[in-house]
């Protein structure tokens, strides 16, 4: 489990790390390292030349403004967990990261790589998809913004092109009426999920107006489904969910089981949304009348 | 009066080291030494014949200093390593024992069997140079799983006619003729899936030769240093005097490494030796899955016939056995099994009948349990069918079967796996169980159902009871050293691989000296230091080199007070020795005494002073010219050896109980409160033997709810990885276990302990088996099981008219 030879660059400046990038097609930009090491020492994957982005300056903020959540391509999974202002203004992200694998990982696995590694497993690329946000990426030709909906192109493949790097991604904000809930099933405590689930609910007094779901690990690319329309049919929202999804067998479930995971999950995290819908509206209410 | 040892919780001496990050493990061997890094090919393959192997692309890479294939093993240089690895433990009804070639013959039977070795100069080199290897196979129909090997359509080797490595049957009685009289009857079919040990260090082994002695020393990651020495000797072709075998600390070994030689353990010395470098090999996690050993897996049937009360009058067990690919280790596992099934319990009559089979796999060899998880989930869920078709309490027909303490010692009529009878030294199951149903609160428990279902919560309790046998011979050692410092050193030859042996040992050792703890400082698992041990498994270390070093603690004691008595001029009976120091019993401190360090300087006369304390044994000081300075019967120096060897093992036992929660729509499985009663005789250090246990029930949680082997048709293990072999974490683990001991001394040995390393692990999968079938309302059949097993066999259950075993009454 030692990894096939590599040249290994570290460049100081953005703009090194593009030229370097795009001098070679069999190379890969290193982050936080946690999918790709040990794919690296497995010899599953063998890139000419490895770009290791992490000396470059600027890339490891989170910030929060009016548009929502913006993390750097180098803030590790644990930064933005830890963020005040991310659980303020987009809590779906929060909830999300803490059950993205374990306290180590979280330390130096980076929520941007996570994004465009494009695992339908993973919890990230789901949520970036469902809050409908996006990733700005750079090359020697310039920066671009790719919404989330046209991020992924299948498992374990974005539609970066092997000589951009992804230098932060955006979360849309809480917007008002809207609730969030998320819930995954796990063989252990961090890892992949069996089938996980997050839901933004948006509510209008008493009624719902708005019901997504975005599912984990039941489809090769991060899928969401509109549940605005079967709101209140369990049997329904979840008949609707499953004709989007592909869930497969594995050595860790059925695909029966997990088809029966997004029944249970759904149900769960729309009355979860929902109801941290309720609560937020009631808690902006009292904010209104004091 | 010196504080006594023995029985308290005294506080690991290794924890610093370790805790530290200062364990000193194979891979930390020779750090800067320029030690070449070998790696080995292994097969792709389940099953195939080796056509051809072109290793030309590697002889010219740089840095690469020697590829072997099978062809290079059979020259002068090592006249025996051409043939099979050795058939450790023969048996008559092993029939067709067959072992795996230190580096694969013209046939490869598993993925992960080693075909080329490559010694390069590091790690990344070799395993460059193992991908440029080509191997030309010729496809042989892989047989996976006992159905197929069963089946036998295909064979793994082609001349074991049905997969069949070995058939044993034992009897006690005639269980057949009890069970057709019996009142009632019920046929069971019950399996438990492969899993392993997997030790958190894999296999390692460093060599290093010194061409100008012509001596070879090896470092092994191994559980018997002895076994590894003795076999790379013979397979080397050299004097056994020309071989050290040492180990260093142990990053765990659960059994897999009693397992020896691997084929790595020969082809590094020889490489050493071959080069006049030292070489090491360290296998990485994904090799262990697939060229180490597995274990586990076996399928059976009971019938069992019973009376009103539950008593079983007749139990009829069949069962399979997958070895795997080779027999290297016998066929104790399977023989565990069948006599081990029967727990703390005396049925009326028994048969056992087992075939150990053959498939292309990864062999096994014993796993912590070793065949007695197996045989506990056999005996333990029959006991559980039992008490439902009778509608009984499940502790009652348990109580109405158990061996009392009066009828000690009990013979169960049967071989055991040290080719010993079968016969239980002491124990107390009813006392056991009485704590276990406290400890639980088995009687509290229909009310917390009530209360649990009130709020839409389904759960279940279980418990399980088992016998180990511990402490098989034949023999361990020990050698004390007493110094002129005073310090005692003890050296006994089994390994260590993280049970507190330096610990433990030396509490065994203070008490029997008369010396403080911390003077005492213990050596294991160096041939140096002890040529003579067997190795560390079977829960042996504490009874066997506990009471080898208690025994040769006393003899050193005798010498100490013989010495002492003559130079205070008292009688020897008189003496005692508090804190090391010896003196007339009751005036401890009194101008009569002695320290041990000067009857240590006594004990040897010098010609020769090298410091002031031994100016006292140099010859014009001490003495009676007229006789030699050493007496005829006598030895210099302060030292005591004594071996131990026990008629039989000795069966310590225990009883667990869990109270699970099951997620009625998620089906997960959540541990609420877990319970254990435990005896294995007298405790050395309560706290090492409450480590044991709690480590025992982490393994077996794993092996319960979440690790299994998971094998394709093809025979390629799709799991060989830490992310999809599912070893608990900490979070999977019931924070709080709740433990109570009871103590019956075991009559067998000095100090009257029996082994605990492997409890805790033992009835894993029937007590889980128990707590979750009482929580769904069916029976579990089949461990490990995991939610979406569950979720499937809810289904099954509800779709299918209820299935009631056969009764007949």
């Amino acid at each position: 489990m030692k990894p096939a030879p590599f040249a290994y660059l570290r460049p100081q400046g953005l703009q090194h790390a593009l030229e370097a990038l795009a001098a070679d097609p069999g190379a890969k930009v290193l982050a936080g390292g946690q999918s790709l090491v040990p794919l690296l020492s497995m010899r599953l994957a063998a890139p000419s030349t490895l770009v290791d982005i992490n000396a470059l300056p600027g890339l490891d903020r989170v910030w929060a403004d009016d548009d929502g959540v913006h993390v750097g391509a180098l803030a590790r999974h644990a930064d933005v967990l830890a963020s005040p202002d991310v659980r303020r203004v987009q809590p779906l992200v929060s909830q999300a990261l803490s059950q993205v694998a374990h306290a180590t990982i979280r330390n130096r696995g980076t929520t941007v790589g996570s994004i465009v590694h494009a695992d339908a497993a993973a919890e990230m690329p789901m949520v970036i998809t469902l809050l409908g946000g996006s990733v700005t990426v750079a090359s020697t030709a310039g920066e671009r913004t790719i919404p989330a909906e046209e991020l992924y192109a299948g498992p374990l493949e974005s539609t970066l092109r092997h000589d951009e790097v992804a230098v932060h991604a955006t979360f849309p904000a809480l917007a008002p009426g809207e609730g969030v809930g998320f819930a995954e099933v796990a063989r252990r405590h961090g890892d992949y999920a069996l089938v996980g689930v997050g839901a933004v609910v948006r509510i209008d007094g008493d009624d719902v107006v708005s019901a997504r779901a975005g599912y984990l690990s039941v489809s090769d690319v991060p899928t969401v489904v509109d549940l605005t329309e079967t709101w209140g049919d369990h049997d329904a929202a979840a008949h609707r969910a499953l004709s989007a999804l592909d869930p497969a067998d594995d050595i860790h479930a059925t695909a029966a089981y997990r088809a029966h995971l997004v029944r249970v999950l759904t149900a769960r995290v729309l009355a979860a949304a929902y109801d941290d819908a309720r609560t937020r509206a009631s808690a902006g209410r009292d904010r209104d009348d004091g | 009066m010196t504080t006594k040892m023995f029985g308290e919780p005294v506080q690991r001496v290794e924890d610093q080291r370790f805790l530290r990050g200062q364990g000193h493990y194979a891979d930390d061997l020779l750090v800067g030494q320029q030690v070449l890094q070998a790696a080995v090919l292994r097969s792709p393959h389940a099953h195939a014949r080796i056509v051809d192997i072109d290793v030309s692309e590697v002889l010219d890479v740089e840095g690469v200093h020697l590829v072997w294939t099978y062809d290079d093993l059979t020259g002068p240089m090592a006249p025996t390593m051409g043939e099979p690895l050795p058939l450790l433990i023969p048996h008559p009804q092993l029939t067709h024992g067959r072992t795996q070639y230190a580096l694969a013959k013209d046939e490869v039977n598993y993925v992960g069997e080693a075909i080329a070795f490559v010694v390069a100069d590091d790690r990344y080199l070799a395993e460059d140079a193992v991908g440029r290897i080509r191997v030309t196979y010729d496809f042989l129909p892989p047989v996976v799983g006992i159905p197929a090997a069963r089946a036998a359509e295909h064979l793994v080797h082609d001349d074991v006619p049905g997969n069949v490595a070995a058939r044993l049957e034992q009897a006690n009685g005639d269980a057949r003729a009890a069970i057709a009289a019996a009142p009632h009857t019920l046929s069971l079919d019950l399996e438990v899936e492969r899993s392993a040990s997997t030790p958190l260090e894999g296999r390692g082994t460093v060599a290093r030769w010194d061409p100008d002695t012509a001596r070879l020393t090896v470092w092994t990651s191994t559980q018997t240093s002895t076994g590894v020495r003795a076999a790379v000797a013979a397979k080397l072709g050299m004097d056994l005097g020309q071989v050290e075998v040492v180990t260093p600390d142990v990053g765990g070994g659960f059994g897999v490494k009693i397992n020896h030689p691997w084929p790595e353990e020969l082809l590094v010395p020889l490489a050493a030796r071959t080069l006049r470098r030292p070489v090491k090999f360290i296998e990485d996690r994904r090799e262990h899955f697939v060229s180490a050993a597995h274990e586990r897996g076996q399928v059976h049937h009971v019938e069992v016939g019973y009376d009103d009360d539950g008593r079983v009058l007749g139990l009829d067990v069949q069962f399979w056995h997958d070895n795997g690919a080779y027999t290297p280790y016998g066929i104790v596992l399977p023989i565990i099994t069948s006599t081990q099934l029967l727990g703390p319990y005396k049925p009326g009559a028994y048969r056992v009948v087992f075939e150990s089979l053959y498939t292309n796999t990864v062999m096994c060899t014993p796993y912590r349990g070793a065949g007695r998880p197996q045989g506990c989930f056999v005996m333990e869920r029959t006991m559980d069918a039992i008490a439902a078709a009778l509608g009984k309490d499940r502790l009652e027909v348990r109580s109405a079967n158990f061996i009392q303490p009066d009828e000690f010692p009990y013979d169960h009529g049967l071989i055991f796996q040290d080719g010993r009878q079968l016969e239980y030294d002491s124990g107390d199951y009813p006392a056991s169980l009485a704590k276990l149903r406290e400890l639980i609160g088995w009687d509290e428990f229909p009310a917390f159902r009530e209360e649990m279902a009130r709020e839409g919560r389904r759960v279940g309790i279980g418990l399980a009871c088992y016998v180990e046998g511990t402490g098989v011979g034949p023999y361990e050692g020990a050698h004390v050293h007493i110094e002129t410092s005073g310090k005692v050193k003890i050296a006994t030859g089994l390994t260590t691989q993280g049970q507190g042996h330096a610990t433990a040992f030396a509490q065994i050792a203070a008490d029997a000296l008369g010396v403080p703890f911390e003077s005492v400082e213990v050596v294991t698992g160096d041939t140096r230091r002890m040529p003579y041990a067997v190795g560390t498994f079977a829960s042996r270390a504490a009874v066997m080199s506990g009471s080898a070093i208690h025994l040769a603690a006393l003899r050193a004691r005798e010498k100490v007070l013989r010495i002492a008595a003559e130079a205070l001029e008292a009688a020897e009976d008189d003496l005692e020795i508090v804190d090391g120091v010896i003196s007339v019993k009751g005036t401890p401190g009194g101008t009569a005494s002695i320290d041990l360090g000067t009857v240590a300087v006594l004990s040897n006369p010098l010609r020769y002073a090298f410091d002031e304390a031994s100016k006292a044994a140099t010859q014009f000081t001490v003495g009676d010219p007229g006789k030699p300075p050493v007496a005829e019967d006598d030895e210099p120096g302060l030292e005591g050896k004594d071996f131990y060897s026990p008629d039989r093992s000795t069966f310590a036992n225990g009883m667990h109980a869990v109270i699970v929660e099951t997620d009625p729509d998620t089906a997960e499985i959540t541990i609420l409160k877990y319970a254990v009663v435990h005896d294995c005789g007298r405790l050395i250090n309560p706290m090492i033997v409450e480590g044991q246990i709690l480590g025992g029930i982490a393994q077996g949680v794993g092996g319960a709810l979440y690790e299994r082997m998971a094998y394709d048709e093809s025979g390629q293990l799709v799991n060989a990885s830490f992310m999809d072999f599912l070893m608990p974490y900490v979070t999977e683990i019931p924070a709080h276990i709740d433990i109570d001991h009871l103590e019956t001394p075991s009559p067998l040995n000095p100090l009257g302990i029996k082994g605990a390393g492997e409890a805790g692990v033992i009835p894993s999968a029937a007590v889980f088996a128990s707590a979750i079938s009482d929580a769904e309302g069916f029976a579990i059949t089949a461990m490990p099981i995991s939610p979406s097993e569950l979720f499937g066999l809810r289904r099954t259950h509800a779709s299918a008219e209820p299935v009631e075993t056969k009764e007949r009454s």
